[in-house]
């Protein structure tokens, strides 16, 4: 097989035909789980567990049970749901922007990095809704019209924005990624072989066919889908920035902050993809599919960002000292100097340093290397959601209340248990859902072989026949009559 | 309505397209195709009409715009006004987060929810498939057939023509 230009890059490698493409997604949502399945799963569940009480002490006995104090009133919670809400941005900028700018390598991985920015932006939920309290209550924040009268939430709030935007987020990614899962249901149904299979894939395929209106449809509706989720990616981590760049706190009143949280969003989404990608790709064995052309794509893309994000930190620095405010100008070399400098070395040793190594082609290609490389991207991009909301917070204005902040066992509990959620819900989306997105990987199939598309339209008159040459042994004219609904 | 269809198995989409053209050519009905994807320029060989939904999606998010507008002005403006920070009660610029949030909001789910329903796609117990590799590697081509079958034989003849590899036909319930 052989792909169409010298200068690019096949997508798909192992001269796969369109059936091969489904035994091999197919197979692993067919097959029995494997040892490294249950085992993944187990630890998963464990750290389920771990959540699970952590969340109990936290709405049993109250918040106290974390480690926040009068002046640093937002620490882990906001840390790790601005972290969870990042990571989920990847998967829409992958099947949104991506889509938009036809970018045709995105098909082998949209699906999981679709399904990551549904499990992500679910443990990212529960962040704010466990600070509340009284989660109970978490109603509050819908304009409903209150008991007492006619009191009504409060729209100039970033904090109302958020919920906006991440409630539209989270049902928009999740109607994106389940009609994009539909066509790609019914090619399971129809190889099913069990009844409970049977019965479950029908349920879920919605009854789909796949008649050429039906396509038709399907892609107009993608395409809208895409164009709209796209300025919906940015609005929502941009409006997550503005929980902050609308304080008047030193170190958060930032004018670049949305611009340079979006570039976060997506440095550390891609590197979550990364991550989970070299696993899936390796425990599936779909190196055919998830080749080191994708892994070098998804590699540049991060380090584009991680530049960026580079750049916003020293901008700030610049800002702070340009803007002749001295307290702007505290809060920065606080953060560099005080008693968090490990946090802010961290941050600029992950995020700024190490991304630049994807420079070298030998790492860009290296999968042990790209695999490390993206764990310590979300690392520090952890720290860096620490830095800017712990450091701004642990000394502002008044020095009377400055303090420190460290975390309690709950509060590193419910945040080691977001990730056991979070591999949960993966790892039974690889187990029950096509990983790959069976469909476009085979309308792409025929764009990598050299004998490409021939037919170029009826210009309003009919095509002269080819003769085709029948293949013998396929019945010619004796007609196969099914049963009605076989 | 049970009705007959022949069903020509094509395994290549540009075969396919040229032989839709030519069936077409011959006068011949299709009922359906059924490809495993999308194959584009399927819509213009068959005469498949643009679909509206951009217009639908359109409409639906003006609606979401209006009333987030309203929604937000009738509740801080005149239900339960109240100076918060300083701002003014209609603080349009404040509004335009929640106000875009909700246009994409409502051209999301009124899109799709259009969409299911006018493709008649809902769960259900058991689907009827024309020929199940048509979600696996097939194309297939649906023409139905009259009381007697008498036009199956040419239809054969004319499908096998234009590169069918199989032609087969089938009992289903027309929708």
């Amino acid at each position: 097989m052989q792909h169409v230009s010298a200068i690019r890059e096949p997508l798909i490698t192992g001269g796969k035909t369109l059936h091969d493409v489904t035994q091999d997604i197919c197979y692993q949502v067919e097959a029995k789980p494997n040892i490294r399945w249950i085992g993944a799963m187990s630890v998963a569940l464990f750290f389920l567990g771990v959540f699970f009480y952590s969340v109990y002490r936290t709405l049993w006995y109250g918040i106290g049970e974390w480690g926040l104090n009068k002046t640093v009133g937002w620490a882990w919670d906001i840390t790790n749901f601005v972290w969870w809400v990042g990571i989920g941005h990847a998967g829409t900028l992958i099947s949104a922007v991506l889509l938009l700018f036809r970018q045709k390598w995105r098909s082998s991985i949209n699906r999981a990095a679709e399904a990551m920015t549904i499990f992500a932006v679910i443990c990212a939920a529960m962040f704010p809704v466990l600070h509340m309290g009284r989660p109970w209550l978490a109603f509050y924040v819908f304009p409903l019209q209150n008991t007492l009268g006619s009191l009504w939430v409060n729209f100039n709030s970033p904090l109302l924005w958020d919920v906006f935007a991440i409630s539209t987020y989270f049902t928009v990614s999740l109607v994106f990624w389940y009609t994009g899962l539909v066509p790609d249901f019914a090619t399971i149904r129809d190889r099913a072989k069990g009844p409970i299979a049977k019965f479950s894939y029908s349920m879920l395929s919605f009854g789909w066919t796949g008649s050429a209106k039906a396509w038709s449809r399907y892609e107009t509706v993608s395409l809208i889908l895409a164009g709209v989720s796209t300025p919906l990616v940015l609005s929502v981590h941009t409006i997550v920035s503005m929980d902050f760049a609308t304080s008047v706190v030193p170190g958060w009143h930032t004018t670049i902050f949305p611009p340079y949280f979006v570039a976060g969003a997506i440095f550390s989404g891609f590197a979550m993809v990364l991550t989970l990608m070299l696993i899936t790709r390796v425990v599936f064995k779909l190196e055919d599919y998830i080749t080191l052309e994708h892994i070098a794509l998804m590699n540049k893309i991060m380090m584009v960002t991680g530049s960026i994000v580079g750049v916003a930190y020293i901008t700030e620095f610049f800002i702070a000292w340009y803007s002749q405010v001295e307290f702007e100008q505290y809060a920065f070399i606080n953060r560099a100097t005080g008693p968090y400098w490990w946090a802010y070395a961290a941050m600029m040793t992950c995020n700024v340093i190490t991304p630049q190594l994807v420079w070298f082609r030998r790492v860009r290609y290296s999968i042990v290397l790209t695999f490390i490389l993206s764990i310590i991207v979300n690392i520090g991009m952890w720290f860096e959601r620490f830095v800017i909301i712990v450091t701004s917070l642990h000394r502002d204005y008044l020095p009377s209340s400055w303090a420190m902040f460290s975390p309690s066992i709950i509060d590193i509990g419910v945040f080691v248990g977001t990730l056991g959620l979070f591999f949960t819900l993966f790892l039974l989306f690889a187990k029950f859902f096509p990983v790959i997105n069976m469909v476009e990987i085979k309308s792409i199939l025929k764009y990598t072989v050299d004998n490409g598309p021939t037919y170029t339209g009826n210009h309003g008159h009919s095509v002269p026949a080819t003769t085709y040459s029948v293949t013998p042994g396929v019945p010619a004219s004796a007609p196969v009559t099914y049963d009605k609904h076989d | 309505m049970t009705k007959r269809f022949a069903l020509g198995v094509f395994e290549d989409e540009d075969v396919l397209l040229h032989a839709i053209d030519n069936v077409r050519g011959a006068g011949v009905k299709i009922y359906d195709v059924f490809s495993p994807y999308p194959v584009h320029g399927i819509d213009d060989a068959l005469g498949i009409e643009r679909s509206r939904l951009p217009i639908a999606a359109f409409f639906y998010g003006m609606c979401g715009l209006a009333f987030s507008l309203w929604l937000q002005i009738y509740t801080l403006g005149f239900d339960w006004p109240m100076i918060i920070g300083g701002k003014p009660q209609i603080a349009l610029p404040a509004f335009i987060p929640v106000a875009f949030e909700l246009t994409v909001f409502f051209t999301c789910h009124g899109m799709v929810i259009t969409f299911y329903t006018i493709t008649g796609l809902y769960p259900r117990f058991k689907t009827p498939v024309m020929d199940v590799r048509s979600t696996d590697d097939k194309f297939v081509m649906a023409i139905e057939l009259d009381e007697n079958n008498s036009s199956l034989p040419k239809l054969t003849q004319l499908l096998r023509e234009n590169g069918a590899s199989e032609v087969n036909q089938k009992e289903m319930t027309k929708k």
